[in-house]
Parts: structure tokens; C-alpha cells; sequence
């Protein structure tokens, strides 16, 4: 399977990403090595394994329904690039 | 004279001989006079330290103090410390400020560690050389031309130089036991579940664990004890009971039993790394471990599973970069200037086109991202490093449409083999012993245009990840070009009392 500039250009776009036309030439000669590589598990069958999703068994828990204090709204905001008292701050999308 | 481990300054601390406040002060000036070459600390913490310190020494005069007192430590910036910077080494968080503890850091305050300050890696953990940093790249204290290996570089290099008696690493493929390797210090990878993710920023879920990196097996087992165990905060957290890690170093049993997987020392394996990992294996044999030749039929897979499996999780966690909660935005003005430019042109382009090149162009100016989308890209680009720009690009590959059941899918199946064939080797052996790294620590700038070269140095590491089992890696002897080598033991799942046992062994044949 082979990569080309303008599947690098779809995958940029799905990953809200902008690549120059260097990065985009660069990326499609790296994924194709490393995808390359990949296509070793080929060799494999895995028609009769089951997809492993979880590493280590765990059982499902609940917890109990209990309030508890949350970040407050200048904690939850003091990371934000643009904030007013309440609310994160966009760019207007909307004409 | 100053000692170099927890367990001895604490011995010196209690028997009146140092002060904590003067232990502290000692790392200070290691990080002032090495901090520059080495590069391992990117923030540091010296008022709270030394107030900490105080506040300590009050305790342990009065005998009440925690099991980590004596520790001063250095944090990996990938893990939240309240009201500290938590930059990931990556321009996206370059002005961030954790606004909570991670679970860790609450059980090492608790535990009565000092943190003296905030170590280099590689940006949001991606790489094997901690040469993709914001800060620069991280020095080898052995010899500083060398990389210190990665991602948890200024971990590792932090120990080595003396500049923390220990730290907290992050290891998802190896990056806790690969520069514990190249830079001659203990590591210890927990299994997944053992240790609470809380607070780690994510790289790739299912992999991703925090461990201590130290100058000998007894501080690493002392440091997991005081951070191990259960937390209603981490959905994958193990509810069990945490065995005495600090006994199984005080007390390690020799009759233990070794295997020796046969695709673990074969090609792409310097000489002089085998023949040092050999020789340690020897030595424990003489001394009363018993050595079975195992195999792991699917270990030359486990990379090709790994950066599937890796890559396609780290572009889903990295999306909540978006510069709009939390890290960098792009300039506002210039994504609008930009969008007005690009609607301008093509409106002139569809006044002067003919009737039936319209239609096209009309769809060219439907299809314009909208200021926010552009925000999002712009932000994103700009905020992120190139290795973490391929690793979202080939995550995002392997689980767009069309190809997810093809390498996704697939990878999770050889997974399963993979850990299949951990499980069937520890029904025979109590521990599985390689060298933790195929080479010694290379030459920095060599490999970074190379990435999958790059990746081959995790090829002992990673498989651990991909079973979820839990490994050491412990200082084996130095490499004829004068590097250190390390040995990498790999326990069971929440088997971690034996391979601590099996790295206190080596230790003490040393």
C-alpha cells in the first residue's frame, strides 16, 4: 500500500493540521517506510483471534453518585487563550 | 560526603549527620553547575523545596516522618504538579499551568519526597532520543556528544548527574527503561493498572505507565511503593492489595527462575551489549538461578503492532488540542486576514469566469474552512513538533475509513498473540531476561531523520507495553566505547516483586 500527497493532504485535514508543501512530500516518504514496515503483520493469520482492547482484565466499577467540587470557573479558565468571567472566546464563525 | 541514594540519606538524616535542608541545597548546586550541558531540569522549584525540606526535617527530628523522606526528586513534564508549568517539552503547552496534582504527585508529597523541579523529554513523550524537545535536547552525563535516550531523557540524565536522588518517567514503548539503560540508572516500567494514570498527560492510553528512575533497585522499589495502588480516579487502576516491593530488594531470593527468549538476542544486537547481558546471566546462574531457554514466537512483530496501535491512539488523545480551552491559539487576526484573502480572490476569480466554470469555483468557495476550522489547524500546526505531527498523521491514517481494519484492527490482533505468548513463557519462568536496549546510547543528531531507525531501539521495550506486563531495567556493566549497559527483566502482570528481586540480584553480583 502506498501513500500518496494527496492522501497526505486528506489525513492532514482529517487531523486539522496544515502542512507546507515540503512537510506534505516528507510525510508521504516517512509514512510510506513506516507503513511499509507494517504491512509485515501480513504474514500473520488473525482470522481466528479476537482484538485484544483491554491489556489487563478488569471488572467495570461504579462509583458512588456522590457531588463533589469541581474546578472552579477562574481554575477552569486560567489556561485559556482568550476568556472573558465565564466563557471561552472563539473567532466569529457566522458573518 | 554526600549520598547518592534515598535509603542512605535517609540513614544519615536520622542518625543526625545531614540536614534535609542541606541535601536539598546539594542538589541545587549539581543542577547549577551541570544543568547547562546536561539540560535534564527545565524548571525548578527551590523556595518550595527548601521550605518543604524544613517542614520535614521537623517530622523526621520527631520521628514521625513519611517512608519518602530523604528523596528529592524530579518530575517528568508530563505529569500535572499544581500551579506548576506542565509544558510536555511541546510549544502546545508551552504557558500551561497544571491547576491539580496527578495522584502520583499527591502520594509523593504525602510520602514526604521533595521535588526539587521539572525534567526534559521528548514533546508529549514521542521519541527515543529526548532530542524533540521545546527545551533542546537532553545530555548523556556520560558523555554529552550522546543522546540520553527517550522519551524520559531528563529523568534518567537527572539521576546519572547526580542532580535528584530520583524521578518520576513515563514509560509507553520504553521511555522509562531505554534512558535508564543508556544513561547507567535503574527504571522501572509498573504494570498497566498498578500505578494511577491521573494526571499523566495522555500519549497513548492503553500503553501509557509512570515509574521511578533511580540509582539503585531498593530507591525505584521505594518510590513505586509510595506511588502504587488503587485510585477511584483511573478508570484502569487495579483494586489489589501492593505487595512490599522495598522487602523483595532487601531480601531477594537466588533461586529464581530465568528465561532466556532466543528472538531477544539476535539480530541488530551489538556484540558488546550481548556479551555484557550474557556475562550477567551467567553470574546469576553460578549464583543459584535457574536459566530456561524460552520463546516468544511474535516479538518481531511487536513493533509494527506498537506504532499502529500507539500512533492511532496518540491522534485521538491529541485532538483536545485545539487552542481553544488550553494551549497555544494562533493569532486570531491572521486566520481572519487569511480567510478574507483567500474569499476575495476566488470572488474575483467567479466574476470574471465564464458560465460554465462557475459551478467549480462556487464549490471552491463553499469548501473554504471556516474561520474557527482554520483557528484549529493553525493553532495545531503551529503548537506541535514534527515528530508529533507524524505520529498524529500516521494515527490518523490507520483509523481513517478504509484502512482501519487493515492495520487497526490487525495490530489488535497481533496483540493478542503477543500477550498470549507472555502468558504461556510465565507459566514456566518467574522472570524474562534481554538487554533493555539493542545498542548503547548514539551519537545525538544521528538518528532523527530516520524515524523508523529510530524506533528499532524500542524493539526489547515495547513488547512489554503491548502485554501490559510490568519491567526493569538495572546498570549490567560499561560497553567497551565506555557507555553503560542495562538489563532488562520482565515480570507477569502485577508481578513487579520479581523483577525487582531479579534486578537486586544482578546488583549485588555486580
Amino acid at each position: 500500500m502506498s501513500v500518496s500527497e494527496k492522501e497526505v493532504r486528506y489525513v492532514a485535514d482529517l487531523a486539522r493540521l496544515k502542512l507546507s508543501e515540503n512537510e506534505v512530500n516528507s510525510l508521504a516518504k516517512d509514512m510510506n517506510s513506516i507503513l511499509g514496515y507494517m504491512d509485515l503483520l501480513n504474514e500473520i493469520d488473525t482470522s481466528n483471534v479476537e482484538p485484544l482492547e483491554h491489556v489487563i482484565d478488569l471488572n467495570s466499577r461504579l462509583r458512588k453518585d456522590e457531588a463533589k467540587t469541581p474546578l472552579s470557573h477562574d481554575e477552569a479558565l486560567k489556561n485559556a487563550p482568550d476568556a472573558d468571567s465565564d466563557y471561552f472566546r472563539v473567532p466569529k464563525v457566522i458573518e | 560526603m554526600i549520598p547518592n541514594t534515598i535509603q542512605d540519606a535517609r540513614a544519615q538524616i536520622l542518625a543526625g549527620n545531614l540536614k534535609l535542608t542541606d541535601l536539598v541545597e546539594h542538589y541545587y548546586t549539581n543542577i547549577d553547575a551541570s544543568n547547562e550541558e546536561i539540560n535534564a531540569f527545565v524548571y525548578l522549584n527551590k523556595e518550595d523545596a527548601l521550605k518543604q525540606a524544613q517542614e520535614i526535617q521537623k517530622k523526621a527530628d520527631a520521628g514521625n516522618h513519611g517512608p519518602l523522606m530523604g528523596a528529592v526528586m524530579g518530575i517528568k513534564d508530563v505529569i500535572c504538579e499544581n500551579g506548576k508549568p506542565t509544558t510536555c517539552a511541546s510549544e502546545m503547552l508551552g504557558d500551561f499551568h497544571s491547576v491539580y496534582d496527578a495522584t502520583v504527585i499527591e502520594r509523593l508529597k504525602a510520602a514526604d519526597a521533595i521535588i526539587v523541579g521539572r525534567v526534559n523529554m521528548d514533546e508529549f513523550a514521542m521519541g527515543s532520543t529526548n532530542e524533540y524537545s521545546r527545551y533542546g535536547a537532553a545530555r548523556n552525563p556520560h558523555d554529552t556528544t550522546k543522546v540520553t535516550g527517550g522519551s524520559s531523557g531528563g529523568s534518567a540524565a537527572a539521576v546519572a548527574a547526580n542532580m535528584a536522588n530520583t524521578t518520576l518517567g513515563s514509560d509507553t514503548g520504553g521511555s522509562i527503561r531505554q534512558p535508564a539503560s543508556y544513561c547507567g540508572v535503574v527504571g522501572i516500567k509498573p504494570t498497566y493498572g498498578r500505578v494511577s494514570r491521573f494526571g499523566l498527560v495522555a500519549f497513548a492510553s492503553s500503553f501509557d505507565s509512570i515509574g521511578p528512575l533511580a540509582h539503585s533497585v531498593e530507591d525505584a522499589a521505594a518510590v513505586l511503593q509510595a506511588i502504587a495502588g488503587f485510585d477511584e480516579r483511573d478508570n484502569t487502576s487495579a483494586q489489589l492489595e501492593v505487595p512490599d516491593f522495598v522487602a523483595a530488594a532487601q531480601n531477594p531470593k537466588k533461586d529464581i527462575k530465568i528465561g532466556v527468549p532466543e528472538e531477544f538476542f539476535g539480530e541488530g544486537l551489538d556484540e558488546g551489549v550481548k556479551a555484557i547481558v550474557e556475562a550477567n546471566i551467567k553470574k546469576l546462574e553460578e549464583n543459584g538461578a535457574e536459566i530456561v531457554p524460552i520463546h516468544l514466537p511474535h516479538t518481531k512483530y511487536g513493533l509494527a503492532t506498537y506504532y499502529i496501535l500507539a500512533t492511532a491512539e496518540a491522534s485521538s488523545n491529541l485532538a483536545r488540542f485545539d487552542g481553544i480551552r488550553y494551549g497555544h491559539r494562533a493569532d486570531k487576526n491572521a486566520v481572519l486576514d487569511e480567510l478574507k484573502a483567500e474569499e476575495a480572490e476566488i470572488k474575483a476569480r467567479l466574476k470574471a469566469a465564464s458560465d460554465e466554470e462557475k459551478p467549480k469555483i462556487e464549490t471552491e468557495l463553499e469548501k473554504l474552512d471556516s474561520a474557527l476550522t482554520r483557528l484549529y489547524k493553525k493553532s495545531r500546526t503551529e503548537g506541535f513538533g514534527p515528530e508529533v505531527k507524524r505520529r498524529i498523521m500516521l494515527g490518523t491514517y490507520v483509523l481513517s475509513a478504509g484502512y482501519y481494519d487493515a492495520y487497526y484492527g490487525k495490530a489488535q490482533r497481533v496483540r493478542r498473540l503477543i500477550q498470549n505468548d507472555f502468558k504461556e513463557a510465565f507459566k514456566q519462568v518467574d522472570v524474562i531476561v534481554s538487554p533493555t536496549a539493542p545498542t548503547t546510547a548514539f551519537d545525538i543528531g544521528s538518528e532523527i531523520n530516520d524515524p523508523l531507525q529510530m524506533y528499532l531501539n524500542d524493539a526489547y521495550t515495547i513488547s512489554a507495553n503491548l502485554a501490559g506486563i510490568c519491567g526493569i531495567s538495572v546498570p549490567a556493566g560499561t560497553h567497551e566505547n565506555g557507555l553503560p549497559v542495562g538489563i532488562q527483566f520482565l515480570g507477569d502482570v502485577f508481578q513487579e516483586e520479581k523483577i525487582i528481586n531479579a534486578g537486586r540480584l544482578v546488583e549485588l553480583l555486580r
